[in-house]
C-alpha cells in the first residue's frame, strides 16, 4: 500500500490501556486534503487511535507517519507543533476560561498575529454564535456552542490534519447537520485533512471520501465511503437498515 | 484613644496580617491548582525568603548600604530572596514531585513532608536554632490620622504585597504564559494536544508561588524584627487555612481568604481574650467549609456539560 500523497500513515498500530488490548494492529493512510472517517460502535477503538496518533497513549508497537515522519514516539505537544491538532472526546473546553481565550489558547503555538486575527474571523464567520459568546466563560456554554469552540479552537492553530472526535455526540438532529455541513466547509475552505471518528455512520459517510470501519481494535473494512454506503455489512450493523 | 480610632487601628493591622497571609496563601493555591498537591514544603520556601532577606540586609547595611540608597537596598533585598526561592522552589519540584507526577496522590503528599522537613533542618542546621535579628531599617515613624498610626513600615509592605497581587492577576490573565498556566491548570490533556509544553508551565508555577512566599517572609521579618528556621510553621497553618477558606486552586480566593484569616485574627484579638484567636480562625474555616465545601470562591461542581 503505498500511497504518495499519504499525510498520514498508520501501519500496525498496537496500544495497550493497560492489560487491555484496546488497538490490534490498525494500519490506514490518509491522503492529503480529503476527509477520511472511522465508524464503529462504542468502545471499539476510535477514541483510542486518535488519542494514539496524537501520542497521549503511546503505540506499544507499529508505525505512525505524519507527511512521512514517525511520530509514533513523540509527545502531544510536539505532534501540535508539526501541524496536527483535535477536537478530543468529551471537548475538553477550558471551563473557567472565556471563549475568546480557549480559541486563542488554540493558536498558542503561532506567533503571526496578524494572520492568528485572521483564522479568528473565520472561526466566526463558521460559528457566527461564539462571536456573541466571546466573554462568556467556557463551562457556562450549552452542549452544542463547547463543541463549535471546541472545532474552532483547533482550527486555530491552522492545522494540516484535524482530528475530530465525535462531533455529533449529544447535540440535537438539527445541530448535527449544522456541524457536518460545516465540517465539509472548513475542508472546502482551507483544504486542511480531515480525520472524523463518529457513531453516527450515515452523516460520517456522507461527507467523507474514505471510510473505515472499526470493530473490537481493529480495521475490518476500508474503503471509498460511497461504496461502504451501499455495503450489505455496514448497512447492516451501522446503517440500522 | 476613643474606640473608633481603636477599630480603625486594628482594621490597618488586620489588611497588614492579612496581606501576608495572601501572599503565602497564593503559594499554595497556585501548586494545587496546577498539579492537585498541597505543598507542605511551601512554609519553608517562605522561611528561607526570610533568610536569604536578613542575610543580604545585614550585609548591605555593614556597607552602609542602607542610609544611602534605601529604594535600592528594597529593591535588592527582595529580588535577591524572591529569585533564590523561585530556584528552591523549581528545585523541589524536580527532586521531589515531578518524579512522583504519575504515582499516588499520597506518595506526592509524603514526599512533600519529607521534602518539608528536610528544608526545615537544613535551615536549623546552616541557620542556628536561635532567633535571629532583622535590621530595623524602617524605624518607628509613621502616618497618624483619626487617631490611628501606621508605620512606614507597614505601608511599605502593604504596598509591595498589593502591587505582587496585581501584578500576578495581570500576568495570568493577560500574558501568554500565564494563560498557559491557567489552560494546564484546568485541563492537562488538552493543554498538550494545543502545543503547551506543561513541564513548563507547572515549572513556572513553582517559581512564582514560592516567590510570593519568600516575599511574605521578608516582610514578616522586617516587620517582626526577626526569624527562626522553624517560623514557617505558624504562618503555613494560617495561610493554608486561608487558602483553603478562600477555595483552593483560586487566586483570588487565596487573596480574600488572607484578608479574612487575618481580619479575624486581629479582631478577636483586639476585643476578646487573645488566646483564643487561633481557635476562633480555625472554626471560621470550619463552619465555612460545613457550608460551601469548596471555599468561598473555589470551584464546586465540575463545569463541564455533556
Amino acid at each position: 500500500m503505498t500511497n504518495p500523497q499519504a499525510i498520514l500513515k498508520l501501519t500496525d498500530v498496537h496500544t495497550y490501556y493497560g492489560n487491555i488490548h484496546a488497538l490490534k494492529g490498525i494500519s490506514c493512510s490518509i491522503s492529503k486534503g480529503e476527509i477520511a472517517c472511522l465508524i464503529g460502535a462504542n468502545g471499539a477503538g476510535k477514541s483510542t487511535t486518535l488519542m494514539t496518533i496524537f501520542g497521549v497513549q503511546r503505540a506499544s508497537q507499529g508505525k505512525i507517519l505524519f507527511n512521512g515522519k514517525p511520530i509514533q514516539d513523540l509527545k502531544p505537544e510536539k505532534v501540535a507543533a508539526l501541524g496536527v491538532s483535535q477536537t478530543p472526546e468529551g471537548r475538553q473546553i477550558f471551563p473557567r476560561m472565556s471563549t475568546y481565550e480557549n480559541l486563542e489558547m488554540g493558536a498558542f503555538l503561532r506567533r503571526d498575529k496578524g494572520e492568528v486575527q485572521k483564522d479568528l474571523e473565520w472561526v466566526f464567520s463558521l460559528f457566527p454564535v461564539l462571536k456573541d459568546r466571546m466573554g462568556q466563560l467556557g463551562g457556562t456554554l450549552s452542549g452544542g456552542e463547547q463543541q463549535m469552540l471546541a472545532i474552532g479552537r483547533a482550527l486555530m492553530s491552522r492545522p494540516e490534519l484535524l482530528l475530530l472526535d465525535e462531533p455529533s455526540l449529544g447535540l440535537a438532529p438539527k445541530l448535527v447537520e449544522v456541524i457536518f455541513e460545516t465540517i465539509l466547509q472548513i475542508n472546502q475552505d482551507s483544504g486542511t485533512t480531515i480525520f472524523l471518528v463518529e457513531q453516527n455512520a450515515n452523516m460520517a459517510l456522507g461527507i467523507s471520501d474514505t471510510g473505515y470501519v472499526m470493530e473490537t481494535g481493529k480495521i475490518v473494512l476500508a474503503d471509498k465511503s460511497s461504496v461502504l454506503l451501499e455495503s450489505e455489512q455496514v448497512k447492516k450493523a451501522y446503517l440500522g437498515e | 484613644m476613643d474606640l473608633s480610632s481603636f477599630l480603625l487601628q486594628q482594621i490597618i493591622n488586620a489588611v497588614f496580617l492579612g496581606s501576608i497571609y495572601s501572599l503565602i496563601a497564593l503559594g499554595y493555591t497556585m501548586v494545587y491548582g496546577i498539579i492537585e498537591l498541597i505543598n507542605f514544603a511551601h512554609g519553608e520556601l517562605f522561611t528561607a525568603g526570610a533568610f536569604i532577606g536578613v542575610i543580604v540586609l545585614t550585609a548591605l547595611q555593614q556597607m552602609g548600604f542602607v542610609e544611602t540608597h534605601f529604594v535600592l537596598t528594597m529593591i535588592i533585598v527582595f529580588v535577591m530572596s524572591m529569585s533564590y526561592v523561585a530556584v528552591l522552589g523549581v528545585a523541589v519540584e524536580h527532586v521531589a514531585y515531578k518524579p512522583l507526577r504519575t504515582s499516588s496522590r499520597l506518595s506526592a503528599l509524603l514526599s512533600a513532608l519529607g521534602m518539608s522537613i528536610f528544608l526545615s533542618n537544613g535551615m536549623m542546621l546552616s541557620q542556628g536554632v536561635s532567633d535571629r535579628a532583622y535590621p530595623q531599617v524602617f524605624g518607628i515613624e509613621g502616618i497618624e490620622f483619626m487617631g490611628a498610626r501606621i508605620t512606614n513600615g507597614q505601608i511599605f509592605i502593604i504596598i509591595l504585597a498589593v502591587a505582587l497581587m496585581v501584578g500576578l492577576q495581570l500576568f495570568v490573565h493577560r500574558t501568554r504564559l500565564g494563560k498557559a498556566m491557567r489552560a494546564t491548570a484546568q485541563n492537562k490533556t488538552m493543554a498538550r494536544i494545543l502545543g503547551i509544553d506543561i513541564d513548563q508551565t507547572i515549572r513556572i508555577t513553582f517559581m512564582i508561588g514560592p516567590a510570593l512566599g519568600a516575599a511574605a517572609g521578608v516582610m514578616v521579618g522586617l516587620h517582626y524584627g526577626a526569624v527562626r528556621f522553624d517560623m514557617g510553621f505558624i504562618f503555613m497553618i494560617k495561610a493554608f487555612a486561608a487558602a483553603i477558606l478562600g477555595g483552593i486552586g483560586s487566586i483570588p480566593g487565596a487573596m480574600l481568604g488572607g484578608l479574612i484569616i487575618g481580619t479575624i485574627e486581629v479582631m478577636w484579638a483586639a476585643f476578646l481574650p487573645s488566646a483564643w484567636k487561633d481557635v476562633t480562625t480555625f472554626t471560621v474555616l470550619i463552619m465555612v467549609l460545613y457550608f460551601k465545601p469548596s471555599g468561598l470562591l473555589g470551584e464546586g461542581t465540575t463545569e463541564v456539560r455533556v
